[in-house]
Order: structure tokens, then sequence, then C-alpha cells
């Protein structure tokens, strides 16, 4: 009873500020950001590990449908996603994956894509979303709809500032987490 | 009758009744075999095992079109469920996620025994502190968060060092969770049967199973717009059969149809008539007897070419009734035998020929034209006078004699003229030579082109990689077998990793040699061990020393656990990849290795194949170029007993002609007939090969019947002229009827000797010796 009532109170916090930003205007913003470089620092923290491992890199990102996660440390690698095609470039090895074929991972990719080009449409097909803050500084959670997708990712949290995202989290549902914290490269 | 007579009838008898007892046991076959050599080099002992018993033998690529993408995939998850349930099918693939289980399951269970990286010094303090150091940081790779949950079980990375040696390939595209082409159209799935490429009958029952299954799953969900397609070499194979059988039947229908209508118009007799295909019945007969005795097998197309045999081996039956009905028997025996005793004798030297071909087919067709010409040429001799008598009415041909007297007098003025064209196409033949013969097998299939479009495109689709490249070797047992494998694979890994070749499939990769497995064991550390050496190389790792003992144990288990046999493959896809590429053969195993070779500079990379792999007793094989070289191997053989044949017609007609005169005489007509009739092929846009080749032989084989006839007779009489008529008429309507097929081989033969039979009567008539015509 006092968590539902607290509930109400929050939303009745939170209103005043939805009117002045809300996600229609977040996926507006967005989605006039057509691409740029930026680089990236990953955290992974795993409960069978005691310290997290960290990766580095460069994204690019080409709207609508382009991007590129370049990791240079520890291991050179490149991932890119082009359409529903998702290529990844390890060592000599080459992998293409269709993934029209695994809709999880295509819901999964589409947290972040969606964010990137502000389709609202493909990020409420799979995810319940939240919005917090202002254009200044926005906090948006995605919270999955579909239970297969629950049973891999618990919550998804971007961060960022107008049309720039600065952060993604994603919180596994065994309880480790990852953290990607990005710096545009692009002078505005 | 007379006492030989009686003796010589119950002999036809009794040998026509043993001769249908042993046409009634044998087995007749339509299947690729026709095709593949009788005396295989090793290289091409490959091709046809692989062609017979081969994994790509038995693969059928099934696509589902019509109705939208969710009905496909359902159709498609529900066809599956069914077929894999049937004893028909070894596997059904449609890239439904949980199919792969299974094969994940056996791959982790069995890693320490499977993967190339066990080693001993893997398992040293240095080598595990390497092996985890990687492992973690893959597990900051995109694939990381699929890693993770396998690592504290295997922090080594087995599991990822066995799927990075499994060439991922291209593979298919997916829609609603099942295969599909890339354009979202079709529904596909991989079928493998049980039934072996060279089992027709298997064959046809599985893809029938296929279509059955299919309209029960429709109907079941009750989707009416949705179609199936099936391709595979198996399709082919079952498609061609049915062709030649229904050709079989069709052409000797229409060819037997069409010669009684012609015998029934000379002789105006149901006796005569019955009496005339006697000899041709039993030709007919022998020649099956014959070659079912020799081979064992029968093939459909050499049964086909019955039609062309029945129209040859009528003739004699119609000389007989013709010239004999006027001069009596006697006179026959005396003026008549002797001429049509060499026209047999001339095209037993032609199909002769063919006996001694490597080509199966064409050997079994020689065997059957010759004993069937034979046998129909002595019961006329010798049967069919005791059974017609003395006396029979035959019809008189004196008017028909007489008119085509009248059409040779007007060809004789043609001789000029067609001496020219005779040249002309001469020449035309030297300049075009480069572009006569085909040089690829692929003519000689019943396959049409759209069925081969269709097929393509489904390879395409699938991503099927044609296993083109193979490098194969051999073993007395399956151990020796993997054992050579392995050996060759090592060989293979360096050039892999020079950049050399893009990859290779191995048996060894599921099923590696015992002695192999053995030593991978033997590099395992017992788990005090494994546990003291872990503390020592975990110090500065963030991986907790805690939670590695799954790993301590499944290690342990491996320990003691029997070597990987055949069986604990059983209900993965690994097993049918490791069959696919274990060949049991008499007298030992043979192991093959798919090769992946970059798009550019196959050459070279097969070359480096060969030279790494040279001594070791590995055969690298390309199997097209096996295929052309068979191909080719065939035309040069053909070229040769073609050369022989018409050698041996000469040097037959050469005796017994005794002057250089008289053999021009014969020949002239035979050489001009044989030069038309390439010309005119080939300009009306026929491609030639091999067996426009002997068509061009037999044109001299029964050509020559003719030509002797005039030679010997000079001024025929019109009675005689009529019967030759006659004859040559039947001779063409039994090869012409072959021009109508579309089997590709009957097709070739009956378009050069039906138009050839022809030509060599009318130029046979045309270029009668001057002398004798005076």
């Amino acid at each position: 009873m006092t968590r539902l009532f607290a509930g109400i109170l929050l939303l009745g916090l939170t209103l005043p500020a939805c009117a002045a930003f809300d996600v229609a205007q977040l996926m507006n913003d967005l989605a006039r950001h057509k691409g740029g470089t930026a680089k990236f620092v990953e955290k992974k923290y795993i409960a069978f590990l005691d310290r997290p491992v960290v990766s580095t890199g460069e994204l690019t990102y080409r709207a609508p449908d382009l991007l590129e996660k370049r990791t240079l440390t520890p291991k050179p690698e490149t991932l890119r996603l082009d359409k529903d095609v998702l290529s990844v470039e390890r060592d000599k090895q080459k992998l293409r994956i269709n993934l029209a074929n695994q809709p999880e991972a295509l819901a999964f990719v589409d947290s972040l894509r969606g964010t990137l080009n502000g389709n609202r449409a493909a990020l409420e097909k799979n995810y319940l979303m939240n919005l917090s803050g202002n254009s200044e500084k926005w906090v948006l959670t995605l919270l999955p709809s579909e239970q297969k997708i629950a049973a891999l990712v618990q919550r998804i949290t971007v961060s960022g500032s107008r049309d720039q995202i600065r952060s993604i989290e994603y919180l596994q549902a065994d309880g480790d987490r990852s953290l990607m914290l990005i710096e545009s490269l692009d002078n505005e | 009758m007379t006492r030989p007579g009686r003796r010589a009838l119950l002999l036809w008898l009794l040998a026509m009744l043993t001769g249908s007892a042993i046409v009634w046991n044998s087995r007749f076959s339509a299947d690729m075999s026709f095709f593949l050599p009788a005396r295989p080099s090793a290289e091409q002992q490959v091709l046809v095992d692989q062609l017979k018993e081969g994994a790509v033998a038995r693969l059928l690529m099934v696509a589902i079109a019509g109705s939208n993408g969710e009905q496909r995939a359902a159709l498609s998850r529900d066809l599956r469920g069914r077929l894999v349930k049937m004893p028909e099918f070894a596997a059904v693939q449609n890239g439904d996620a949980g199919s792969l289980d299974a094969d994940r399951a056996f791959l982790f269970r069995h890693r320490y025994l499977l993967s190339p990286a066990v080693v001993p010094e893997r398992f040293t303090v240095d080598g595990l502190q390497t092996a985890i150091s990687e492992s973690i940081d893959r597990l900051a790779s995109s694939a990381g968060m699929l890693l993770k949950p396998m690592l504290p079980r295997d922090p080594t990375g087995e599991l990822f060092e066995l799927l990075a040696q499994l060439n991922p390939g291209t593979q298919p595209g997916s829609l609603a969770g099942v295969w599909a082409s890339p354009d979202g159209n079709r529904a596909l799935l991989l079928v493998q049967t049980r039934a072996t490429g060279a089992d027709t009958d298997g064959q046809e029952a599985a893809i029938q199973a296929i279509r059955e299954q299919f309209t029960a799953v429709a109907a079941a969900a009750g989707i009416a717009d949705a179609r199936l397609q099936i391709s595979g070499p198996s399709v082919f194979a079952v498609k061609s059969r049915a062709t030649i059988k229904r050709e079989v039947t069709r052409l000797s229908a229409i060819g037997t149809l069409a010669i009684v209508a012609v015998l029934f118009f000379v002789y105006r007799s149901p006796r005569l008539l019955t009496l005339g295909l006697l000899p041709v019945l039993s030709g007919a007969l022998a020649g099956i007897i014959a070659v079912s005795l020799a081979y064992g097998t029968v093939f459909g197309i050499t049964v086909g070419f019955g039609s062309a045999l029945i129209g040859e081996a009528v003739d004699y039956s119609i000389y007989y009734f013709v010239q004999s009905g006027r001069g009596g028997v006697a006179a026959w025996k005396a003026h008549f035998w002797p001429t049509i005793r060499l026209g047999v004798l001339t095209s037993v030297c032609g199909f002769g020929a063919l006996l001694f071909s490597g080509f199966p087919g064409l050997a079994q067709l020689g065997l059957y034209a010759l004993s069937g010409v034979a046998t129909a040429a002595l019961v006329t001799r010798f049967v069919l006078p005791h059974l017609a008598g003395e006396h029979f009415v035959m019809r008189d041909l004196g008017p028909l004699g007489a008119t085509l007297k009248v059409a040779t007098q007007l060809l004789r003025r043609l001789r000029w003229p067609t001496l020219a064209l005779a040249l002309a196409a001469t020449a035309y033949l030297a300049v075009e030579h480069e572009r006569l013969w085909s040089t690829n097998l692929s003519v000689l299939s019943t396959t049409s082109p759209e069925d081969a479009a269709a097929d393509k495109a489904l390879r395409t689709d699938l991503g099927t990689a044609d296993s083109r490249f193979l490098v194969v070797v051999n073993g007395h047992d399956r151990e020796a077998a993997l054992q050579a494998a392995e050996r060759a694979g090592l060989a293979l890994d360096d050039l892999q990793a020079s950049g050399a070749i893009d990859g290779y499939d191995s048996p060894g990769r599921f099923l590696p040699s015992r002695a192999l497995q053995a030593a991978r064991r033997a590099s395992l550390p017992t788990a005090d061990e494994l546990r003291t050496r872990l503390q020592t190389a975990l110090a500065d790792s963030p991986l907790i020393t805690g939670k590695l003992e799954g790993f301590i144990a499944d290690v342990a288990t491996t320990r003691q656990a029997p070597e990987i046999d055949r069986p604990d493959l059983d209900g993965t896809d690994l097993g049918l990849a490791v069959d696919a590429l274990l060949l049991q053969r008499p007298g030992g195993w043979s192991a093959i290795l798919p090769l992946h070779l970059p798009d550019k500079g196959q050459v070279n990379a097969i070359a480096a194949v060969r030279q790494a792999l040279a001594g070791s007793g590995a055969l690298t094989i390309d199997l097209k170029g096996e295929l052309d070289t068979l191909y080719n191997d065939y035309l040069r053989e053909a070229v040769l007993l073609s050369l022989a044949g018409f050698a041996a017609i000469v040097a037959l007609l050469a005796t017994t002609l005794r002057s250089p005169r008289r053999l021009a005489a014969v020949l002239l007509p035979l050489v001009l007939a044989v030069l038309l009739v390439v010309a005119g092929l080939h300009l009306s846009g026929e491609h030639l090969h091999l067996l426009h080749l002997v068509g061009m032989l037999l044109i001299v084989a029964v050509g020559s019947n003719y030509a002797l006839f005039f030679e010997r007779a000079g001024e025929l009489d019109h009675t005689t002229l009529a019967s030759m008529g006659i004859a040559n008429l039947t001779t063409t309507i039994g090869f012409g009827t072959l021009g109508l097929s579309q089997v590709p081989m009957l097709h070739a033969i009956g378009v050069t000797v039906g138009p050839g039979a022809i030509l060599a009567l009318l130029l046979a008539a045309m270029f009668v010796p001057r002398e004798t015509t005076a």
C-alpha cells in the first residue's frame, strides 16, 4: 500500500517534467542525428570475476541502420550491423549472421538502434519505456515486455544529452551488467 | 519341311525359350552407372564413389513457396517434424534454432577429446594462464555474453576452439525462425536420405514421401496456396529414369507401328508380316540376352536403342521376301545372300568397334546392336525359308521399282552439284572444326535447362558449397583412414594458416582416431594436479579460483571416459557429416576432406595442396575436372574406336571386293553421306558430341548395305530396287524415331543415322560406277 502510494506520488512529481520533455520529443531529437564517430569504454561486471573486463574502441553510426563497433583493446574486433545483417571480424575469422533468424537478438539490437535513430515504434515493440530528466540530461529506461527477451536482459538504461547518447547499461537477467560510456569525437 | 529345316527351327525355338527365361530374370537399370567408367583410375574411382555413395548424392534441397512467411515457416517446421521420424531420412535441417542443440551438447561433452588445442602444454601452469586469460579477453568481445555461461566449466575455451575450426561458410538467410531464400519468398530445408545416390528406387520413394508429407501438413494447416519444390542429384536421377522408361516405351511403339504399317503396305499379307517380324523379334531378344549375360544389368537406354535395331534388322526379311519372291529361294541364296552377308559383316564391324569402349553405355549399345543384327540375319537365312515355305504369294513391286528407277536416273544428273555441295561441306567443316564438338559430359545428361537453373537457384539460396575439390586418403580400416586424414590435416592446417586455402573439413573433427583421442586424454592432469596448477595460474587473474570446480570435474570425467565412437554421434547432424566423409570400400576405408578454396586463384591453391601432400599417398581431386577429363577420355576413345571400326569395314570390303576401284565406288557415297550429315547438323545448331561420332560410324556400317547392292548388281532390276527402297525406309524410320527422343544419347544417334541412311542410299544410286550403267 505504501509502495502504491509512493508510486502515485512519484507519478505526480514526474508529470510536469514529462509535459516539458517527453519520449516523443527525445525521439524527434535523436532522429535528427544523422551519425558520427565516438570513442567508447565498455566495462563488463561478471559475478565470477573480481574486477570488470574492460574494452575500448570506436563507434560509428550512419542513420538510419548502419552501426559499426571497432574494439581496439584488449583484442581488435570489428562488429558491423547493416540493416539486419550482423558481421563480426576477429583475428582471421569472419562471421555473418542474419538477425532475422534470431528474434531475441534482433530485439536486443533494436534497443540500441531504435535509440540511435529515434525509432519509437521499434522500441515499443519489445520494451516499456520510461524517460526521466530533461533535454540536456535525460535517462531512458527500457524494460523488456517479452518473456524471451527478459530472460536475457532485465533492464537497459540509456542516458544522454540532447541527441547524443552518453552511456548504455545492460543489466542481465543473472545480475551481471555491462556499462558502455560514449564520448563523441565530432565537433558540433 | 526338310530334316535340317526342322532342326534349325527346333534350335531356334529352344534358343528363344531359353532367351525369354534369361530376359525375364534380367536386371534393368536406368541409373548413372551408364556413364561411369568401366575401368576407372584412382581419381575416377573417387568420383564414382561420390556419385554413388557420397553425401552430396544423398542430399535433397527442398523449398516451400507461395502463401506467406509465417505460414511457410509453420509448414517448414511441421514438415521437418514429420520427416525426422521417418526411416527414409537420415537428417532434416530447416535452420530451426532448437535443432542445433544436440550438436552443441555433443561438442561440449567431449570437448577435451575433440579440441585440437588439447596437448600436454595446455594444462601446465603457463598453458592454463595463457588459455584462461584469452578466454577472459573474449568476454570483452561481442560474443562475450554468449561465452560467459560456459567459462566456469570451460575456462580454457575448448568449445570456442572447436567452433572456430568449423567453417562457418555462409548460412542461409532466415525468416520467421527458419531458413529462407534471400528474397524471403521461399522457406528452405535440407534433407539427407538414407538411400545412397545409386539406389534410384530408394531415392524415388524418399522424394515421394516428402511430397506426400508436404501435402499432409499443408492440408492439416489448411494452407492451400503453398507449393513444394525439390531438387538435388537424385531428383535428376529419378526424373531421368522416368524419362528413359517413358521414351523406351514410346519410341519402340512409334517405331514398331510405323514399320509394321510399311510392311503391311508392302506384303498385304498378315502371314508374311508376322513371318517378317520374326527375325527382328529374335534379334531384339538376342540383344538383351547378350547384354544381360555379359554385363548382368541392362541399361534402359540400351533397350531404347531397340527401335533402331528393329528398323535395321527388318531389312533382311524384306530382302528375302521381295527378292526371293520372284527368283525363288535357291536363287536368292546364290545371288543376294553373299551381298547381304557382307552388309551384315560391315554392320557387325561398326557395332563391334563399340564393344571396346570404356564407356559402359556405349559398349552395351554395341553388343546389343551387334548380337541383334547378326541374329536377325541368321534367322532370316536359316529359319525363315523353312517357315515361309517355297511358295508364298508376294505382291508385285515392279511398278514401285519402276518409279524408283526413274528417280535414280534423275539422281545421276545431280552428281556434279552433289560433289560441289560435298566440297562446300568439307570447307565449312574445316573452318568450323574448332566449334564442332562439345567438351562437356553434361551434353549427355537428360536434365532440362529449366531444372538445372532451378537447382542452381536453390543451391545459391542455401549456400550449399559444391564440394568440387577433395583430398582423399585411404586406410586398411577406419582407424587407419582417420589417422591418415589427421596427417593430411596437419599439412592443410599449415596451408590454411598461410592463407593458401580457406579451410577444409575432415571426419576427424568429430570422430578423431582412437590414437589421437588417447593422446589428448593423456594430456589431461589429475584433479589434484589441476587444482594446484590453477591456483598458481590464476594468481593475477580476475577469475575467482573457487568457481572452477565444474571444470576440474569435467576434466576428471574425461580422464575416465571411453573414447568417442560412431554411436556417440547418433542423433546429431555431426554424425551425418562424419558418415558422409568416411566411406567403407572393399578392402578398406577412405576419408574425404573437402577443401574450401578462395574464389580466385583456385588453380594455385590446388597446386599448393598437391605439393604439400606429395608422397603422402593422399589424392587431391578436382571432381569437375575429373568429370571433364572423363568425357574427353570417352570422346578421344570414341574417335579411335570409330576410326578402327571404319578401318575394319574398309579392310573387310577390300578383301571381299579385291579392287581399289570397286572399293572406292562403295566408300564414296558413304563418306559423302557422313560429310553432308555432319555439316547439316552443325549448320542446324546441333551441338555434336560423342554419340554423333558413333552415329557417323553407323552411317558407314548401315549405309554400306545399300552401296554394296548398287556396286555388286550394277544395274538393279525393279524388284531389287524396290526392296532396297523399302528396307531403307524402315531403317530410316527406326533410327529417325530415336531422333524424337529427349534422351541426348538416343537423339544424337537418331538425327545422325536417320538422314545418313537415306543419303547413303541416294548417293549410292547417284554414284553407281559408269561402266555398269551403260
